[in-house]
């Protein structure tokens, strides 16, 4: 390891323009001659449009345009559409409804977009919007996704009855159910998934630009995939063929899977740009419409049965879930509760029989589509709640009834697709167990009684599935895209290098672990390394950032380019010292012949290849290659989380005393910035667990928690320092070893901090958020 | 936020005429709460009177038995002033208590008190220490001051000048934070004094700032937290909502109260 | 409209703007220095913080009117010329900050709060005093051991604090 190759904790290239302000966010960007876009919202959470009345709003100072759902139809003007095709038990496809850009004839969320106002500035365009007139007649609404297929919920869309999106389902029943009826003992839970609002801190921004002249269209926006939007505005919204569109994702900040997605917004900037005759528009969400209008995650509603034998061996496990969609199908949302939550079922244990029932539905709410671990955070809260409650059940040790039942040899095929490829569970638990001294849990629960508190310590022992994914793999279950990862290493003729690469960072340090590679490959300065991404005019087609998978396989693409500029580079080095090609070996930025004092600078070799003078024969001039890097498997990480928590009684107040994480994330590039991005998931995932939950009203379908003033965003003084370290085992599916640690923390630690409070106040379960009321609640028997 | 215009007036006399002009004019003292109420669009005043340069509004002195606060002092003055942490720390305690490092920057004592948010912390103060609220007009008294949430005594075109705390034998104040937007959930201010003990309790009542009278009562008898042991406040006054239901604020009352005073022993 | 004046890192800025044009919207669009960030828009998240004649405020919840005639710190004025303020220089080394929206509120809160404690920091103190800022990528963790340092290293170098 150099001290800037791999395994360096090197501080981030990136940081210098964002710790001065100079970083380049897209509200940052003003175009000349820039107007501005109000979007004029459903305060309904199903309401039939009867009528609209732009007359005073376009009369309104600064008012360019308004425009409606109708103008955006009459323009032929596609919708937007989910990305992930699902088929029901029955074979039948999933049952999408329309999703225009500007809602036509029918709300279906409170926040939905009815009109936009476009004007000289963002104050105009306000003060307009509130002068548009609507007319509406306000439908009954469904915010529960337990009560969307009632005989008396509301229809949301005609395309899907009774709100059943499908009814799909993975797995043996036959034997899940035999495994059941024969069971020593069968443990019952009833789970839900709180619904969480990613939140970002930088909210949404997009940027439309219709150039006449060229016919062309530039948009800036706040996306993790730049290239999957453009593909997307261009083949199925129909805004213009792929070479006439641009997208423009530059520094962004943060996404959390809620950047990911394709949303109105875009389309409808891009579209008045022309329709204004080519002044760009801009809008910029607020944190209001943020929380109205970025999808949000999670929300299951789960009942579980797993089966043990007389020797506390699982040997089925059976799960119904109903998964909120919410109003409309976001870009990715079928995949989640599916593909990337029941697969996922059978935890780090080895389980014969696995039978998952998931019925995804439509309701007045926001969509939901992936948050920061999307599918594996439910499936992992699910497994490892039933692990703690199975254990007190059992009355055995929660440790010795997980170590008992972990998958211990690999590769290890599950009933549910999976096939992991390596970990160590148990060293994991090891470390973990270690580090919390749980030996000396009783003495602390003790001390803390003594004091008139109550402690507890939860367990999580979790796995997840990340690098997605093989695109075959993919393909044949359902996905619309290939994912796969492009790169391009251009070496320059003074031999600095830039790496173009189809992912794109909105916090996670590409452009450090990314030059880290390069440099311990070639031992080329990082400083002497660009990494350029999220431009499609500058970067060939890429599949973005989202699911751990810029190391696995964004990684290993420029491992893939990184070889052929060796392999070239090599070959050009051999017929310069007239050498064998075999002998050359390229280390420190030197090219050596071995064994002898021959040596070049690798700048010297770029430099031959550029001018071209003394190449060996037939030899192209130029040092660029480029790869596309498909993966073989899902990677799979894998840890162990320990939570201990104190109660305090008279207020129901959790505090976390101690946070443990091992993580097994295979090899690491950069450490600094894996410890960065554990810390960021657990406290999401501690969020999830403590602070934060959508609370829609029941009735009228208005979101009660949608500002920072009543959704609880983790602050400084909730959470505790983090204890995290790792352990290894290399993961064979790619180059590098690599496996992703961006959702593990978001992923893991949720059933740690429930299992470490219903251990503390000796209840069975609690629902998330566990707020101090309902912890309260639950120590004095109270509903 | 609506358009509307600003205006800095440089003597009371010249705020209280702005505001004779313009019936929809509001006073803005911090504008912490006042401002993003506007930048939300749920008020549009017409006029903005910043009242942060009135010289008859500013600083902090003690006259004889009392704390005197003028209105426009900001949170964090207070927190910190040494007049305060002599003669009354339990109200740089609250002080340090309210909003964040920047809110109390820009928040004033009399901004808090003149709009009267249930959940705001200074009214328990106020109300605890039976403290006299200094007008343009006149003099009030805390007991005849607060008339539930956002309503008071203030008349229009009535501004707060300087409030006046008589310094008790000794006082605390505990808060239990609402987890999203940090304001009291229940606030309990308790003040020894030479006419007894007194009780005030923020942000968890329907009505607002409240005196827990039967509390008062019992730690006059016995000044121990385990005083209050089979007495509570009436969870039907209290409020409910998503954080927490009324049954959970009567609790968090009395828990604080019992706080405030063990502080105390 | 109204005229407001601010001299922002040591610069004057002069223009006639809307009265309900906020702080943050003057030194974005006036002045030009998009560093401060706006996050929310109930004054909780703290990217917007700058300082305003030497102490921290939420620029998202002052006009620029109220703010006429003072002097602003923001993001862009710390450092002097290539060499970066502590804070700032802290942030880098203990990896405070992923996506870098919420990082110039941090900093500038920092700066602050390391200002009003001269008597040193802890890690209490510090999560507390962040009360007004949210991060939604680091989990605090790093934030708080960047603050901590600039606390120990400017207390040690008392010259090096302004």
């Amino acid at each position: 390891m150099g001290i800037e190759g791999i395994g360096a904790r090197v501080v981030r290239k990136e940081d210098r323009r964002f710790i001065t302000g100079k970083g380049r966010y897209t509200d940052d960007i003003v175009l000349k001659d820039t107007t501005y876009a109000a979007f004029v919202r459903s305060p309904h959470a199903h309401a039939r449009i009867l009528s609209i009345d732009t007359t005073a709003a376009k009369a309104a100072p600064g008012v360019i345009d308004v425009l409606t759902g109708a103008d955006l139809a009459g323009d032929r003007i596609g919708g937007l559409i989910c990305g992930w095709m699902i088929h029901s038990k029955d074979g039948s496809p999933m049952k999408a409804g329309a999703h225009p850009a500007i809602a036509h004839e029918i709300v279906r969320h409170v926040g939905d977009q009815v009109a936009v106002v476009i004007a000289e500035t963002k104050a105009q365009a306000r003060d307009a919007a509130e002068l548009v007139e609507i007319d509406y007649e306000v439908l009954t609404a469904v915010v529960d996704p337990a009560k969307a297929q009632d005989a008396d919920a509301p229809q949301i869309h005609p395309e899907a009855a009774g709100n059943l999106i499908y009814d799909w389902h993975i797995g043996d029943a036959a034997a899940t159910d035999a495994a059941l009826a024969a069971a020593a003992r069968t443990i019952k839970l009833d789970i839900v998934n709180n619904r969480l609002v990613p939140n970002p801190i930088e909210p949404r921004v997009a940027i439309g630009s219709y150039d006449e002249a060229e016919e062309h269209f530039t948009l800036y926006n706040t996306s993790q995939n730049p290239h999957v939007a453009r593909l997307v505005l261009s083949a199925f919204v129909g805004i213009a063929p792929e070479h006439k569109l641009r997208v423009v994702a530059p520094d962004v900040g943060g996404g959390f899977g809620s950047k990911i997605f394709i949303y109105p917004e875009e389309t409808v900037c891009l579209w008045a740009s022309k329709k204004i005759g080519g002044r760009p528009v801009k809008w910029t969400s607020d944190r209001t419409e943020a929380f109205l209008t970025d999808c949000h995650g999670r929300d299951h509603v789960t009942r579980a049965e797993m089966a043990f034998d007389a020797d506390n061996r699982i040997t089925g496990f059976k799960v119904h879930t109903i998964a909120n969609l919410g109003a409309y199908m976001s870009t990715f949302s079928s995949s989640v509760p599916t593909y990337l939550y029941a697969t996922l079922l059978s935890g780090q244990y080895a389980i014969p029989a696995i039978y998952a029932e998931v019925e995804a539905v439509y309701t007045n709410t926001v969509p939901v589509d992936a948050y920061r671990g999307a599918g594996r955070p439910e499936a992992t809260y699910l497994i490892e709640r039933m692990m703690e409650t199975a254990a007190r059940e059992l009355g055995v040790d929660p440790a010795d009834l997980r170590r008992k039942n972990f998958v211990k040899s690999f590769p290890h095929q599950t009933p549910v697709i999976m096939c992991y490829d390596a970990g160590d569970y148990e060293a994991t638990l090891d470390k973990a167990l270690a580090a919390i001294d749980y030996a000396g849990l009783p003495a602390r629960k003790a001390a803390s009684l003594a004091k008139g508190k109550r402690r507890g310590l939860g367990f999580s022992c979790y796995i997840e599935a990340c690098g997605i994914a093989p695109s075959q793999a993919v393909g044949s279950l359902g996905a619309g895209v290939g994912l796969w990862e492009s790169a391009e290493v251009r070496v320059n003729p003074v031999g600095t290098i830039e790496v173009l690469t189809g992912s794109h960072s909105h916090g996670q340090g590409h452009e450090t672990t990314f030059a880290q590679l390069v440099n311990d490959r070639l031992g080329i300065g990082v400083n002497n390394v660009q990494i350029v991404h999220g431009d499609t005019d500058k970067v060939q087609f890429g599949m973005g950032t989202y699911g751990s998978r810029s190391g696995a396989v964004g990684m290993s693409a420029i491992v893939k380019a990184l070889d052929k500029v060796e392999a070239k580079a090599k070959k050009i080095a051999a017929h310069l010292m007239e050498a064998s090609e075999a002998d050359i070996v390229i280390e420190g930025g030197e090219v050596k012949v071995a064994g002898t004092d021959k040596t070049m600078a690798f700048a010297h070799v770029a430099l031959a290849a550029y001018t071209g003078h003394n190449l060996p024969a037939g030899m192209e001039p130029g040092l660029k290659e480029s790869a596309f890097y498909d993966p073989t498997n899902f990677t799979f990480p894998s840890g162990t989380y320990i939570c201990e928590v104190e109660v305090d009684p008279d207020t129901g107040v959790v505090e976390i005393e101690r946070f443990v994480a091992v993580d097994d994330f295979g090899n690491v590039i950069n450490p600094m910035i894996v410890e960065g991005q554990v810390h960021g998931g657990l406290a999401q995932g501690i969020g999830q667990a403590l602070l934060e939950g959508v609370t829609y009203d029941m009735e009228s379908g208005q979101l009660l928690t949608g500002s920072f003033m009543d959704y609880t965003m983790p602050r400084a003084d909730d959470l505790p320092s983090f204890e995290v370290s790792t352990t290894v085992t290399v993961c064979p599916g790619n180059p590098l070893g690599m496996k992703g640690c961006g959702e593990a923390g978001a992923i893991g630690s949720p059933p740690a901090v429930i299992n470490a409070i219903t251990d503390a106040i000796g209840v069975r379960d609690i629902a998330m958020p566990a707020t101090p009321s309902k912890v309260w609640a639950a120590l004095h028997g109270a509903a | 936020m609506y358009e509307t215009s600003y205006h800095r007036p440089t003597s009371l006399s010249e705020a209280e005429a702005l505001m004779g002009a313009d019936v929809d004019a509001k006073f803005l003292a911090g504008g912490q709460t006042l401002l993003p109420t506007m930048k939300q669009r749920l008020a549009a005043p017409s006029a903005l009177i910043d009242l942060r340069h009135l010289p008859e509004l500013k600083g902090i002195s003690v006259e004889g038995d009392t704390l005197v606060i003028g209105a426009a002092t900001p949170h964090a003055a207070v927190q910190t002033s040494a007049e305060v942490k002599r003669t009354i720390p339990a109200i740089a305690k609250l002080a340090g208590l309210t909003g964040d490092p920047h809110v109390r920057h820009l928040g004033t004592i009399g901004g808090s008190v003149a709009n009267n948010d249930p959940a705001a912390d200074y009214p328990s103060a106020v109300l605890g220490l039976g403290a006299t609220i200094h007008t343009n007009r006149r003099t009030i008294a805390a007991e005849d001051y607060f008339q539930g949430m956002f309503t008071t005594a203030l008349e229009d075109g009535e501004i707060i000048v300087k409030i006046a705390f008589p310094i008790p034998l000794a006082a605390n104040y505990e808060k239990f934070r609402h987890p999203a937007s940090r304001y009291a959930m229940a606030g309990a201010f308790v003040a020894k004094t030479t006419g007894g003990v007194r009780v005030a309790v923020t942000g968890a009542a329907q009505g607002g700032v409240f005196r827990a009278t039967a509390f008062e009562d019992a730690l006059g008898a016995d000044f121990r937290p385990e005083a209050l042991d089979g007495l509570s406040v009436d969870a039907d006054d209290m409020l409910s909502d998503i954080h927490g239901d009324s049954a959970y604020r009567a609790n968090l009352v009395k828990v604080m109260v019992k706080r405030s005073v063990a502080g105390l022993l | 409209m109204t005229a407001v004046t601010l001299n922002v890192n040591g610069k004057r800025y002069s223009a006639d703007v809307e009265d309900r044009t906020l702080l943050v919207q003057f030194i974005r669009e006036t002045a030009g220095l998009t560093g401060t960030h706006v996050g929310c828009d109930t004054s909780q998240c703290g990217a917007c913080v700058v300082l305003l004649d030497d102490v921290a405020v939420k620029s998202c919840t002052m006009l620029a009117a109220q703010a006429n005639g003072g002097s602003v710190t923001t993001i862009e004025g710390l450092a002097r010329g290539d060499q970066l303020h502590p804070v700032q220089a802290a942030f880098r080394e203990h990896h405070g900050l992923q996506c870098g929206f919420c990082t110039p509120g941090m900093i500038m809160s920092a700066v602050d709060m390391i200002r009003r404690h001269p008597e040193g920091l802890d890690e209490a103190t510090i999560r507390h005093e962040l009360e007004g800022n949210i991060c939604r990528c680091t989990g605090y963790h790093n934030i708080v051991k960047a603050i901590q340092s600039a606390a120990d290293e400017m207390s040690a170098l008392p010259a090096a604090a302004e």
